[in-house]
């Protein structure tokens, strides 16, 4: 029994569910309580899906249990197949039902169907719901599947493993699709996303296959390996890198030219990185936590492409567990192996990053310690399916991912301006912007320090702009001189206060504030030379 | 399926799918309402998982709710899963030093395994320090549905009601902090004593004696109202209070219990009911003659359907209620006009075949199904809003209407 106030993957039957919506003619018939449709907003709001997922439950009650479930489960069965006349037929138990063993599989056998029914045996107890995705996958293509082509097309590959729910999944295939397009490679098969039954039929036909989401489709691609021949890319094209290594792999298992592909500056994310704005973000301490395709293929473009320092990396996906820990051996931090987003969360509050790259729990969880954070994973939320083409995968992808990544940080110049300014006394809160006239917005918190977030910084260096001059004075009080900070302020030494005037305009309000506090901390009465060093020698770290 | 006469309105009842919440999702509102309380349900990754999908989105730091998830060693042995509920609630009170009352609910898993929760609170009551009330009740989706999750709550609390013998007035169903002080402060003015269940803390529980009247404000609450009548309570039959006539309907059933005269009432009401006539007049305007369809969700459709036919003029096409308490509903389905199909239960592909053939202007159903609708080009609107918004009395009665109202304003202004 495990406490869980949350969960990143539903059960096992939602993964199936998943892979049902995803493809087309097939429905699933699903032996469950009434209250198990719940599942079916997941598709119609979250992803936004025109149409219900193709899924008849039996929402059985107490007073059923008495009587004869099974009864139920055979005329919703045969109910689905009448209304929708599938090309496929799953037929399977959520967690309460499989409790009652009315054996779903033998009853779908026995209703003589003139389509194939594939049963679904998930234990529901003991697996999640990508592992539930995969199996109904593999039970799906292995019921399609029949004996292998005479010949197998060259240059046509699958991709497999894209579901409905899947993040980012849609645009992923556009982009791997045009990416494979550029190297003269075609897609024989997409599935499950898009694929009809008959589709999957010709699977074997494809001369290589690409896993695009090894948590699902790994049972596949392992089974048309072993029983087709059919070698698998071992590379997720996710990030520059990753699509480079993926785009030559493909290349050289087809005997294909890599130039086109490659050629050119196909992803702008090299040089946004090597530009000089970029440079700030030397160094960012990243927490990385995800499934463990985006975990790994995270920090990967963290370290390589944009130059942070992974110090936590993690995934609820334990059956990739092995594969993390490697990806974290090479980063130096060892593996979070956990689906309690309670440790997850304890972890990054220990580690306080300058970034959290993780799903809709790590953006809570950042939400509340004040942290920067992009969103690389599912659980999905609304807002990962944007309306706007957004792959993570290909080289649009390491686009996508460079913006979505980099926003949540302030931008270099500006973080170095805010950095500069936020002692100013325009820029403490409840003080409006200069350019907007300058009256306080609010008289509360006067001495409170500015988040460091504050708006527009940019847009309003110059102190005491005329235009705020002219207001104020009309509106009574003068604006101060400056903000009064510590009591009994030290006095500036003529020399001291000579020096100051050295350093450039835009750091000296800071280096005047800091070095007062400075003083005022340790109690000094005046501020000398040797003072405005040492304030600055504490304040630079 | 069968057409049965059931007082003056036939009504249909069906079996086939229900797509329909358990009453797990009841936590979601009765969490915030009972401040002091926590709710563990005792069930699956499903149950978890199907809470935080109702709740929408992940917005507490730590909710006073969780899931104990049985595992595969749970289900081996019930002695085993009896030790490790104790630890896991052991656990969670050591955590939550805050708490002053935890509710286990007992979810299909748990009831289908017959892990009995009112013999664990018992034990657990015995084991753990003072100062925490441990209960149990179930809001499995096998024994409710959707809003009958809180009625199995309240009817799990109202034996714990303190006693009192003199006579009093309780309002009963959990109402946002808003609703229940203006309901209070009418009833202050009519000079009648009333008090809230649920209360907002669980140390602050309302008494209930044979001097009780109780008035619903819920329309979903039957085994609450059995276990208040079984403490010696009498329910006060009245409307349910949505608009100016149900809100108006339900205070003078009080009044008259407490021997109010009806000047006393007009003075004391008048000023809201006229705001809220106004409020009610310029969603009239979008809401007169426009046909409407409810699919079975809170058990609000049918004091919703009287609101909407009587006050805002729109035409019923069909109420969908997942259960029809005849007893309860009596005054309100007195009020709906004739000839309109009432539905009790659910098919619901044989439902939706029949509001595509009615092509109403407005549908109002749950989440499952209103994209796919909207997308079939019927407008619709969110059921589960009807429940987690203030919509009672008559400060909410232009909100109330307004939530009816947008879905058709926002069609009309769209042209893409």
């Amino acid at each position: 029994m495990q406490l869980s106030v949350w969960t990143y993957e539903g059960p096992p039957h939602v993964g199936a569910m998943r892979v049902a919506a995803a493809m087309k003619g097939v429905h699933y018939v699903l032996h469950a309580p009434q209250g198990d449709t719940y599942a079916d907003l997941l598709f119609t709001m979250i992803e936004r899906r025109t149409t219900r997922p193709p899924v008849t439950y039996t929402t059985f009650q107490a007073r059923d249990l008495g009587r004869d479930t099974a009864e139920l489960f055979k005329t919703a069965a045969r109910d689905a197949y009448e209304r929708f006349r599938p090309e496929l037929l799953l037929v399977g138990a959520s967690c309460t039902a499989e409790l009652i063993q009315d054996d779903p599989a033998g009853i779908g056998q026995a209703l003589g169907l003139p389509i194939p029914v594939v049963p679904l045996e998930l234990s529901a107890y003991q697996h999640c719901e990508n592992w539930g995705a995969a199996e109904t996958f593999y039970r799906i293509v292995r019921a399609c599947v029949k004996a292998a082509p005479r010949e197998k097309r060259r240059g046509t590959c699958n991709l497999l493993g894209a579901t409905a729910l899947g993040f980012r999944h849609r645009d992923d295939v556009t982009e791997v699709t045009r990416l494979l397009a550029q190297l003269g490679v075609s897609v024989n098969v997409c599935a499950p996303l898009g694929a009809t039954p008959a589709d999957l039929a010709r699977l074997p036909e494809a001369e290589f296959n690409v896993a695009l989401y090894p948590e699902i489709a790994g049972p596949t691609a392992s089974f048309l390996a072993k029983t087709f021949g059919q070698p698998t890319i071992p590379v997720t094209p996710m990030g520059v890198g990753a699509t480079r290594d993926f785009v030559r792999q493909v290349a050289e298992l087809t005997g294909k030219d890599p130039g086109p592909a490659l050629a050119g500056e196909p992803s702008r994310l090299p040089w946004y990185s090597r530009s000089v704005d970029s440079t700030y973000l030397t160094g960012k301490r990243v927490f990385v936590f995800g499934d463990a395709t985006h975990a790994i293929a995270a920090a990967r473009i963290a370290t390589e492409e944009l130059g942070f320092v992974v110090v936590g990396l993690g995934t609820y996906a334990r059956g990739l567990a092995r594969e993390v820990r490697a990806a974290a051996a090479r980063y130096g931090v060892e593996a979070l192996i956990t689906d309690d987003h309670l440790l997850v969360e304890e972890q990054i509050a220990a580690l306080a990053p300058d970034l959290v790259l993780g799903t809709q729990m790590e953006r809570h969880v950042a939400k509340r310690l004040g942290l920067p954070c992009a969103v690389i994973s599912a659980p999905v939320h609304v807002q990962d399916f944007p309306a706007r083409y957004s792959p993570q995968m290909g080289f649009e992808g390491a686009n996508v991912i460079f913006d979505s990544w980099i926003h949540p940080l302030m931008m270099g110049l500006e973080e170095h301006l805010l950095a500069m300014f936020r002692e100013d006394f325009e820029f403490r809160p409840g003080v409006a912007p200069s350019h907007l006239g300058g009256a306080p917005t609010s008289p509360t918190s006067p001495a409170a320090p500015a988040p460091t977030t504050a708006p527009a910084p940019v847009a309003a260096p110059a102190p005491a702009a005329p235009a705020q001059a002219v207001k104020t004075e009309a509106k009574g009080p003068p604006a101060a001189p400056a903000a009064p900070t510590a009591p009994q302020a030290a006095v500036w030494t003529a020399e001291a206060e000579q020096e100051l005037k050295k350093i450039p305009f835009f750091v000296r309000g800071r280096a005047r504030k800091n070095t007062e506090r400075f003083a005022a901390e340790r109690g000094l009465a005046s501020i000398t030379l040797e003072t405005l060093y040492d304030a600055k020698a504490h304040f630079s770290r | 399926m069968s057409g049965e006469a059931r007082g003056a309105l036939p009504v249909l009842r069906e079996r086939g799918q229900h797509e329909v919440f358990c009453g797990l999702t009841g936590i979601v509102w009765l969490h915030r309402k009972i401040q002091d309380a926590f709710f563990l349900v005792v069930g699956s990754r499903t149950c978890a998982h199907l809470l935080q999908s109702a709740a929408g989105v992940m917005i507490f730091a730590e909710p006073r709710f969780a899931t104990a998830i049985l595992d595969e060693r749970d289900l081996a042995g019930l002695a085993d899963a009896n030790d490790e509920l104790d630890r896991v609630v052991e656990r969670l009170i050591a955590r939550r030093p805050d708490i002053k009352m935890l509710f286990l609910v007992s979810s299909c898993p748990s009831e289908v395994i017959k892990l009995d929760l009112s013999r664990a609170a018992a034990r657990l009551n015995e084991r753990l320090r003072s100062g925490v009330r441990v209960l149990s009740y179930s809001g499995s989706g096998i024994e409710t549905t959707f809003t009958q999750g809180e009625d199995a709550c309240l009817a799990a609390l109202a034996p714990l009601l303190p006693r009192e013998e003199s006579r009093s007035l309780l309002v009963v169903g959990s109402l946002p902090d808003v609703v229940e002080d203006q309901f209070a402060r009418i009833f202050g003015e009519l000079g009648v004593a009333v008090r809230f269940f649920p209360a907002r803390r669980s140390d602050a529980l309302p008494p209930v004696g044979p001097g009780t009247a109780y008035l619903l404000a819920q329309p979903f609450l039957s085994a609450t109202a059995q276990a208040l009548e079984k403490r010696g309570a009498r329910r006060l039959a009245a409307p349910f209070p949505f608009g100016v006539e149900g809100t108006r309907g339900w205070i003078e059933a009080a009044a008259r219990w407490a021997g109010v005269s009806a000047e006393r009432v007009e003075a004391a009401v008048a000023p809201a009911e006229r705001r809220a006539r106004a409020a009610l007049e310029p969603a009239r305007e979008r809401l007169e003659g426009k046909t409407i369809f409810f699919f079975p969700d809170s058990q609000l459709e049918v004091p919703l359907a009287r609101f909407l036919s009587r006050e805002l003029g729109m035409k019923l096409v069909e109420v969908g209620t997942p259960f029809l308490h005849q007893e309860h509903l009596a005054t309100e389905l007195a009020l709906l006009p004739g000839g309109v199909r009432l539905s009790e239960g659910q098919d619901v592909e044989r439902q939706l075949d029949r509001c595509r053939a009615a092509r109403p202007d407005l549908a109002v159903c749950g989440l499952g199904l209103a994209n796919p609708l909207e997308r079939e080009g019927i407008t619709t609107k969110w059921s589960i809003e009807l429940v987690f918004s203030p919509v009672h009395g008559y400060e909410q009665a232009g909100d109330l209407a307004n939530l009816f109202a947008r879905p058709l304003v926002r069609a009309g202004r769209l042209s893409v």
